[in-house]
């Protein structure tokens, strides 16, 4: 893992003091609340329906116990107790005062976290692959590209007011897990022919009001050209994305107006003009690139007899192991999900104490490593399969072990009404009553994969455009109703859902789901994922047994 | 008269400020240098700089330095502005500016100028302000100065941090 120098220590501890400062205006009231805003925005602080909501980021998704205890601590001290994992791989407290808040980023600093950029018209936090550095799919580290461009990012001085937030996300494996098409660049590393290292680059991606898959506008830009073709990009953006209408002031709005041929044109045309100065030197990269070499792994058989007998034995074992567990480059090791969708309870939400689990797991089994995925579950990137009984038993006992990653009680929801000031309708309680119906484990893993994904309003926090079966919350007349939209895909396979039909009341949704599940396992054929059997059969079949009902 | 910070050795200090900003319809100039619009500065500007006048340009922000690329070794300095904070185009321009222009004038930011900005802006090329926030050129000193390192090369020539790990 990358370890933080002087210099991005500096950069945190310069960082909190200064915003030490801000408060102690604040509070002084020698600044108004307008005036504040901008600036408790810049270090990812909200202020929500009940309490200011403090976002912490964890760049490209990765932690270190030390930090992950950290971040139990503060719930601990500061917050009710628990925190919440974000799509954007960021943690949330959602009920924190703003005279903690200086103390608190101090805190944070100490272990090398911060909450620069988790909000704000600027370059956010970029997402990678939670399986970097452990999956044999990969054809490099994307954490690499990932940490210099959080360097790069950092305080940018031309690209801290763009006319809108800005995403990026970075995978290296043919299986995306970093939703890099609907990001505003999404970048995948790629081989030329040659063997030289390269990305094809993706912009104009992204959900909200209008949902756009993000075109290709470079198939191979070589990797040392990286920084120079992002600068390109944003430049572009910077002096012609719309400013007039919040709405329409992503990238996506811009690519899809010109076009990505007149898009990519003008990239180039500026790429051209800024050469190569402001590419990262070699020396730079080699220097990254050394901190996140492959681990000391151990040889070992590529088969454990623990593991075996362990599977043999213990049927919710052998389940927790189909679902939750993942091939490791290393013959012996595995890469460990851990849910923290437990049947009931809030997706995403983490205790002090699950995090204090995870944190010790990781460094007595996991190689001090610990990953967040966007899909808002943690990862041990690096177990040996030996371990993996006792590791399964202590995530079970701190019910961080449930078995149904990718499964349909997987679900990824907004915070909803329940705490956000542009919420239309609740998404927490939607996801608890779905997973409730899915308690069956057997029955989950009949319908095998299936992604649900629910946000609270138009702004599409949770995914739901992209999701198999994806929820939205819509306000009708005071009440809150759903709108289901059916064959969205945030992965390689990328694809924007259909809406079913008229949205649906509250206490509907969970049973409309259930039929759509019905409708999909009596059409499927062989071994179709439910997204495979809805692009065969169109929204026909689906539509007609969820309306059916209501007549 | 708004308050004029300006960056001398170094330092951001309060200062004379020898030009006047120009409205597009007042018709009798003070004397000294005039800050003009651009769409004046394109039907007077020839005149007054043969009168000997030190002439300033105002581009909005959504205007973009390339169109005064020919005139810049006649101009005295170039004022962007931010309509709102928020508005960054005005970074572009200043950085096009310095870097990709050659100016070596006043780049002054006008407008809805923060202190909270202050960091961006030195790092882009400006190095006069008209803080519209009411703080004063120490504060402005002390924002300047507020981050002991940088990640980037930009247009003020500091060394960013990987440079500086090679030393």
């Amino acid at each position: 893992m990358y370890q933080y120098d002087t210099i991005d220590k500096a950069m945190l501890e310069d960082r909190a003091a200064e915003f030490r400062g801000q408060v102690a205006r604040r509070l002084a009231g020698e600044i108004t609340e307008d005036q504040f805003k901008p600036i408790r925005l810049m270090n990812g602080l909200y202020l929500q329906l009940h309490a200011y909501m403090l976002r912490v980021a964890i760049p490209y998704g990765t932690l270190n116990p030390t930090q992950l205890r950290k971040l139990a601590w503060i719930a601990r001290t500061y917050d009710k107790g628990y925190g919440h994992f974000t799509t954007r791989t960021n943690l949330q407290f959602h009920w924190i005062k703003l005279a903690d808040t200086p103390e608190i980023l101090d805190q944070l600093a100490s272990v090398d976290l911060h909450a620069i950029q988790t909000s704000g018209n600027c370059i956010r936090n970029v997402t990678s692959d939670p399986y970097a550095g452990a999956t044999a799919e990969e054809l490099d580290d994307p954490r690499v590209w990932a940490e210099a461009m959080r360097q790069w990012s950092t305080f940018h001085p031309e690209f801290s007011f763009l006319p809108r937030k800005f995403k990026i996300a970075i995978t290296a494996a043919p299986k995306d897990r970093t939703a890099a098409k609907v990001h505003d660049i999404g970048l995948v590393l790629r081989r030329a022919r040659d063997g030289a290292l390269g990305f094809e680059v993706m912009v104009g991606g992204g959900l909200g009001r209008t949902p756009y898959v993000g075109p290709t506008i470079r198939e191979f830009l070589p990797a040392n050209r990286l920084f120079s073709y992002l600068e390109a990009i944003l430049r572009v953006y910077n002096r012609h994305g719309r400013r007039d209408n919040a709405f329409k002031a992503r990238i996506k709005i811009l690519v899809a107006a010109l076009g990505k041929e007149e898009f990519a044109r003008q990239v180039e045309a500026e790429w051209a003009k800024i050469g190569d100065s402001t590419d990262l030197p070699d020396t730079e990269l080699a220097r990254i690139r050394g901190a996140f070499a492959p681990k000391s792994f151990e040889t070992l058989p590529a088969r454990s007899e623990a593991f075996e007998t362990a599977k043999a034995a213990d049927p919710a074992f052998a389940r927790f192991v189909r679902n939750n567990v993942k091939p490791h480059k290393k013959p012996g090791y595995a890469i460990v999900d851990v849910s923290l969708k437990a049947i009931g309870d809030t997706p995403g939400d983490a205790s002090a104490e699950q995090m204090e689990v995870v944190a010790d797991l990781a460094e007595r089994y996991g190689q001090g490593d610990v990953r967040v995925t966007h899909e808002q579950n943690l990862v041990l990137p690096h177990v040996k399969l030996d371990d993996l009984p006792v590791v399964h038993a202590a995530l079970a006992a701190a019910g961080l072990a449930t078995p149904n990653i990718n499964l349909i009680s997987d679900i990824i929801a907004c915070p909803g009404l329940d705490y956000c000031a542009l919420a239309n309708a609740r998404a927490i309680p939607i996801a608890q009553h779905i997973a409730e119906k899915f308690r069956d484990q057997e029955r989950a893993e009949r319908v095998g994969e299936l992604k649900i994904k629910i946000s609270g309003c138009i702004n599409a926090c949770g995914h739901h455009h992209v999701g198999h079966i994806g929820i939205l919350g819509v306000d009708k007349k005071g009440e809150e109703f759903y709108q289901l939209t059916l064959g969205g895909s945030g992965a390689e396979d990328a694809t924007v859902g259909q809406i079913l039909g008229p949205a649906l009341p509250y206490d509907r949704v969970a049973d409309a789901v259930d039929t759509l599940v019905d409708v999909y396992l009596r059409e499927r054929q062989g071994d179709e994922r439910f997204l495979d059997t809805f692009r065969r059969t169109g929204t026909a079949p689906f539509k007609e047994a969820v309306y059916a009902d209501v007549h | 008269m708004p308050t004029y910070i300006r960056i001398e050795d170094g330092r951001a200090r309060l200062a004379e400020d020898a030009f006047s900003h120009v409205a597009d319809d007042i018709a009798d100039l003070e004397t000294g240098g005039v800050i003009l619009s651009l769409a004046r500065f394109e039907a007077e500007g020839d005149r007054l700089i043969s009168e000997g006048r030190r002439v300033g340009v105002r581009l909005a922000s959504d205007e973009q330095v390339e169109a005064l690329a020919y005139d810049l070794p006649r101009i005295s300095l170039v004022a962007l502005d931010f309509p709102k904070f928020r508005d960054g185009r005005a970074y572009t321009n200043a950085r096009l500016l310095r870097e990709r222009l050659g100016f070596k004038g006043e780049v002054r930011a006008v407008g809805d100028v923060l202190r909270e900005q202050a960091g961006f802006m030195l790092r882009v090329g400006f190095d006069a302000f008209e803080p519209a926030d009411g703080s004063n050129a120490q504060e402005w000193d002390a924002a300047l100065r507020r981050y002991r390192h940088v990640y980037q090369r930009a247009a003020d020539g500091r060394a960013p941090a990987f440079a500086e790990r090679e030393r």
